[in-house]
């Protein structure tokens, strides 16, 4: 009852909004300008529901209905108010308050009159509403060690979207680190991960892609990933390779290179062969 | 840097400002340490699971503002998982109860009056009254305690005095009877000595892990990292993880293995069988160290006599071993072949064999851990000492990396709850309320008449619950737990027996739980650092703190309340005329003033406790009472040990415990005892000895062959899904503590049921969806999961139960391991609708 009555706005408020930004407005004297710049810009916050697009496609197909804000079963999705720095009428929403349940059904595309979310989307995991960025890495509770990792919990899409990468803690020097990593290939930005980040300010965020996503130069290729796209080396392996040895060693090529033949202990396994080492008798 | 007062103000206003504004200003961060440095930091165990991490305990201005990981503790060293972190906000949830609630009608007591205000004296005048009344009319064994694993070492301690030597009724257990019994029991079997002879430091020997129903990357966070950085850090090193469901431990695991319910029982003995067949075994260490035994089969599920299951039953409860040779026991594991085991639990045949090996090979060491996944199972006895079966055929056992470990999940099961003895049938140190030696020896310590202690077993925890729906036990005092959403079975057999009329039910907590709210009378109670206090973690660690802050209002520790309460009864109101006149110095005296002014607990006068920082710290109990009380507990109880029939059990001395991150018992000359029953790292065993499992009289363990038996209930064609319940990382047991923390509640709100997508599907249910969860007991509605950390199989739905909304305990069955009276939370049948 409560969320129901927060979200709905009263004539009377809206007006007064309107009037509060409009004042505001005039007496910077940025005047329309502003208000044009808002609708291309969005603020990194606010994401748009699944199926958006190019935010300059979105805001041209989007016709303000909220028809979408109204089928959303979580109250997730919100129409942007005047005095809000999202062009004004269009659905979007803040992760850290509420986020994307990320439903089967996806009933806000299912809504949508115009295409302005696409209907070609029927696989909510093919939604691609931002990408969770772990930004904070100082103050991220994983990084420090502890065992947190509640965003990697509560992914829809857990050990896919975040995976957990184990690495030795130095400072301990017993237990492991868990760091979350997050995978853009299957990142959603649904924002469970930044809403259930328990830091008094989110160490995770869902960013959109613009601002999340580095880009490799294009005069580069990550040899592994090569290789494993390609199922094998990409150039013929090479021929055995032999190695000038003393007796009892080995050489692993491609694994730790120099070692003792069947190596659990410094010795090997016939005592004669200590005994009887060219040295003279000196132990 | 030097800064007066006025200087100090004015550069806090800057700082305000400037953080106001988002800017930083110079000399503002040394004016925050000054802040900072007004915290006094102390050391406590953390208040919640098994793995015992300590933490630095920050506080100011009387309330406790932070927590740190402790640095130097050798458990986390620094580190804590999220509960951990969260922890100076537990004992702050806006709805603490600060004063004792009598159900009223018209100024009186009414057991369907509404929950009113009293005083103390109030509350202890009507408990008195119900107390006596009801032993006048039924006798001691129509009162009784159910207790917990989370009590403090001298509460529990002087719980069990209170009712086994007070009143005369081995009518208490602890809720550890949920969660250890079992492992109790198969220690006591195996080894005639409770606890694990191994220790954390196993997590660095170990070679292989294996974890059997253990969910350690959820349950035991910290012990998770520990073994995933040998994983990472050691070259050869494997884990092996067991479960009825993928869990987060699969992530890091080389073999993950999905089986269905109960079998692990037959994996077992097919492990030993390998061992066998291939002459694997350690032909030196069994011949020395190790008897061969079987046990009584077809035991039945621990029902109530008059369920069908129970009558069908050849041998209900029974738990004899007797001797058999290798041979024999060679013959019992023979049917367990590859072929069968795997067909019967779904594991294929590669993995099996894979887990086989690594048991197999001498050279691999060996660390297998467990919790409930064993603990709680109908056989639960029976797949502890399977396990200990494949260790001792190899020998694997008592050094550094070869350990079978069960795992606790609560703060002091082991310290509280099992060492002090708080069970129905325990006396601290491995004594046993039926061995008149034991009793004997007990009395004589609590300088009691000879036959104060009953020798009959009291209610063990299912059986109170049955007893006072029956209307048997009477005045009954529920402490330190939230047993109305942890038994099994809550609508028929937990909740009528709370609100019987014939019955008057006191719960103690610091918060209103579900028991609370079926209570008659509630008692506001302090808790954690609130009171000085003392736990034991699972790897024989007892740690202790010092009181940190005053309980809110008039809540009191739960030593007080039992210490108070005793005060009440004369002793002639309690024992009868015969068992005084042995005593007859104790005549006209209060179970107080015989139990706890008997010259050993009021041993030590009141004193300032402080450490050597210069701290003052608060004792409430001290104060009150008027001597140290912790103190001269523990040293009572800590004779126990030094002095009493069984060996091994040395405690060290109160004042030790306060200068140190917890000892590894047994302690003897100030050392401490990594590894038990070897040679050199064991007091207890000569020289020359090499190993010895001195808890049994000819030194030798007991491998004891257990055949595989069916679950007491398996899903059939109505009740089609199997349901297991456990925990979640986020939240601890019930949620009373963790479910106030705003951010743990946001974290993970409500239970959900985590199913199959094909399962949801095939019953027109989507991810997000309601669903009605409904047993032969009972129904709850929640929502679906079908993806996040657990992965059930085709067939089987898991549960969380710490969400007081969601009460899973209406739908789980009561049956119990006939042997440990261990509830299965594990395994039952339900069936999942649309809501």
């Amino acid at each position: 009852m409560a969320r129901a009555s927060a979200r709905k706005l009263s004539r009377r408020r809206f007006l007064v909004d309107t009037a509060r930004t409009a004042s505001g407005v005039a007496l910077f004297g940025l005047g329309v300008g502003l208000y044009a710049k808002r609708s291309e810009s969005l603020p990194a916050t606010a994401i748009r529901p699944p199926g958006a697009g190019a935010e300059g496609d979105f805001l041209g197909a989007c016709i303000r209905c909220g028809l979408c804000v109204r089928d959303c079963p979580y109250d997730t999705l919100k129409l942007a108010l005047p005095e809000e720095p999202v062009a004004t009428g269009t659905p979007f929403f803040e992760a850290r308050k509420i986020p994307c349940e990320m439903c089967e059904d996806i009933p806000c595309v299912k809504a949508c009159p115009t295409g302005a979310l696409d209907k070609n989307l029927t696989d909510i995991d093919q939604a691609r509403m931002g990408l969770a960025v772990l930004i904070d890495q100082e103050n991220c509770l994983n990084f420090l060690g502890l065992r947190c990792d509640v965003c990697y919990r509560v992914c829809p899409l857990i050990d896919k979207a975040i995976t957990l990468e184990p690495r030795h803690n130095v400072r301990s020097g017993m237990h492991a680190l868990f760091i979350p990593v997050v995978h853009s290939e299957a990142c959603t930005g649904c924002g469970k991960c930044e809403h259930a980040c328990v830091l008094d300010q989110a160490a995770i965020k869902v960013l959109p892609d613009r601002l999340a996503k580095g880009e490799l130069g294009r005069h580069y290729r990550v040899g592994w990933k090569e290789k494993q796209r390609a199922g094998g080396s990409l150039v013929t392996p090479d021929v055995e390779h032999r190695y000038n040895l003393p007796e009892g060693m080995e050489y692993d090529y491609e694994g730790q290179g120099l070692k003792r033949k069947g190596a659990d202990t410094p010795f090997p396994d016939n005592p004669l062969d200590s005994l009887n080492r060219k040295s003279g008798g000196r132990p | 840097m030097k800064m007066n007062r006025r200087d100090f103000i004015k550069t806090n206003a800057i700082a305000a400002t400037a953080a106001a504004a988002g800017v930083s200003m110079p000399g503002v961060s040394q004016a925050l340490t000054r802040e900072e440095i007004k915290i006094r930091w102390d050391k406590a165990p953390c208040r919640f699971c098994g793995t015992g991490c300590s933490v630095l305990v920050g506080t100011k201005n009387g309330r406790v503002v932070a927590t740190q990981g402790d640095p130097d503790a050798p458990v986390n060293r620094g580190l804590n998982c999220i509960k951990g972190y969260f922890l100076s906000k537990i004992m702050y949830g806006k709805d603490r109860l600060t004063q004792p609630l009598l159900r009223m009608k018209n100024g009186k007591y009414d057991k369907n009056g509404e929950f009113t205000p009293i005083t103390w004296d109030q509350a202890f005048d009507i408990m008195a009254e119900k107390w006596k009344e009801t032993l006048k009319k039924k006798g001691p064994t129509a009162v009784g305690m159910f207790g917990s694993g989370q009590w403090t070492v001298w509460e529990g301690y002087a719980a069990s005095k209170l009712y086994k030597a007070g009143f005369r009724s081995n009518n208490i257990d602890p809720n550890a009877r949920h969660c250890m019994a079992s492992a109790v029991g198969a220690f006591i079997r195996g080894f005639g000595s409770d606890e694990p002879m191994g220790c954390y430091d196993d997590l660095e020997h170990a070679d292989v892990f294996v974890l059997w129903g253990s969910n350690m990357a959820e349950m035991h966070p910290i012990l998770w990292s520990r073994l995933s950085d040998t994983r990472l850090t050691k070259p050869g090193s494997e884990v092996h993880v067991l479960s009825t469901y993928r869990n987060r431990c699969f992530d890091l695991a080389d073999n993950g293995m999905v089986f269905k319910p109960q079998t692990d029982l037959a994996i077992l003995n097919f492990i030993a069988n390998y061992i066998i067949r291939n002459k694997a075994y350690n032909k030196d260490f069994i011949g020395k160290h190790v008897n061969f035994t079987k046990t009584v089969t077809d035991i039945g599920y621990g029902l109530r006599p008059t369920h069908p299951l129970e009558k069908k039953a050849k041998n209900p409860g029974k738990g004899k071993i007797s001797k058999i040779s290798f041979e024999e026991y060679a013959k019992s594991v023979e049917p367990y072949t590859l072929e069968y085991v795997s067909e019967l639990s779904g594991v294929p045949k590669a993995q099996l064999l894979k887990l086989a090996k690594v048991y197999a090979d001498p050279k691999k060491k060996v660390a297998s851990y467990w919790t409930m996944g064993f603990n709680q199972h109908s056989r639960g006895v029976w797949v502890n000492g399977l396990l200990y079966n494949v260790h001792l055929l190899m020998g694997k056992i008592s050094e550094p990396g070869n350990s079978p470990f069960s795992l606790t999940g609560q703060p002091s099961a082991c310290g509280t709850a099992r060492e002090v003895g708080t069970f129905a049938h325990r006396l601290p140190a491995d004594l046993v309320v039926k061995k008149k030696a034991h009793r004997d020896f007990a009395e004589k310590i609590w300088k009691l008449p000879e036959g104060t202690i009953p020798a009959k077993p009291g209610y063990h925890a299912v059986l109170q619950n049955r007893m006072l729906k029956d209307g048997k036990l009477n005045a009954y005092w529920v402490m330190c737990n939230n047993n109305m959403q942890a038994a099994a079975n809550m609508n028929e057999e937990t909740y009528p027996g709370y609100r019987n009329p014939e019955n008057f039910i006191v719960v103690s907590d610091p918060y209103p739980t579900v028991t609370a709210q079926a209570a008659d009378l509630i008692l506001p109670t302090a808790m954690w650092t609130e009171k000085e206090g003392a736990y034991g973690n699972a790897e024989r660690r007892t740690q202790f703190w010092r009181q940190q802050v005053k309980a809110p209002g008039e809540a009191k520790s739960d030593l007080w309340q039992i210490m108070e309460f005793s005060k009440r009864f004369k002793v002639e109101e309690v024992w009868p005329e015969a068992l005084i006149a042995k005593k007859p110095e104790y005549r006209g005296k209060t179970l107080y003033e015989i139990l706890f002014r008997n010259g050993q607990v009021d041993k030590y006068p009141k004193q300032p406790v402080t450490d050597d920082r210069g701290n003052v710290y608060d004792n409430d109990e001290m104060e009150h009472f008027g001597f140290y009380v912790q103190k001269g507990l523990f040293e009572e109880y800590r004779l126990f040990g030094t002095q009493g029939p069984k060996k091994g059990h040395n405690l060290g001395e109160f004042d030790q415990y306060h200068k140190v991150r917890g000892m590894r018992w047994p302690v003897v000359n100030g050392k401490e005892t990594l590894w038990r029953y070897r040679e050199g790292y064991d007091p207890f065993v000569k020289p020359g000895e090499g190993v010895k499992f001195y808890g049994k009289p000819d030194g030798r363990a007991n491998i004891i062959f257990a055949p595989y038996e069916p679950p007491a209930e398996s899903p059939d064609a109505e009740y089609d899904l199997w349901l297991s319940t456990g925990r979640v990382l986020e939240h601890w047991h019930s949620g009373s503590m963790t479910r106030r923390v705003p951010e743990l509640y946001r974290a993970f709100p409500d239970a959900v049921v985590f199913m199959h997508p094909d399962d949801a599907r095939a019953r027109g249910l989507r991810r997000g969806m309601m669903a009605k969860v409904m047993s032969r007991r009972g129904e709850i509605e929640v929502q679906v999961e079908t993806r996040g950390r657990n992965r059930p199989p085709r067939g089987l739905v898991f549960i969380p139960w710490f969400d007081a909304g969601r009460l899973v305990n209406k739908l789980t069955l009561d049956a119990t391991d006939p042997l440990s009276k261990e509830t299965d939370y594990k395994k039952c049948a339900v069936k999942v609708v649309k809501a």
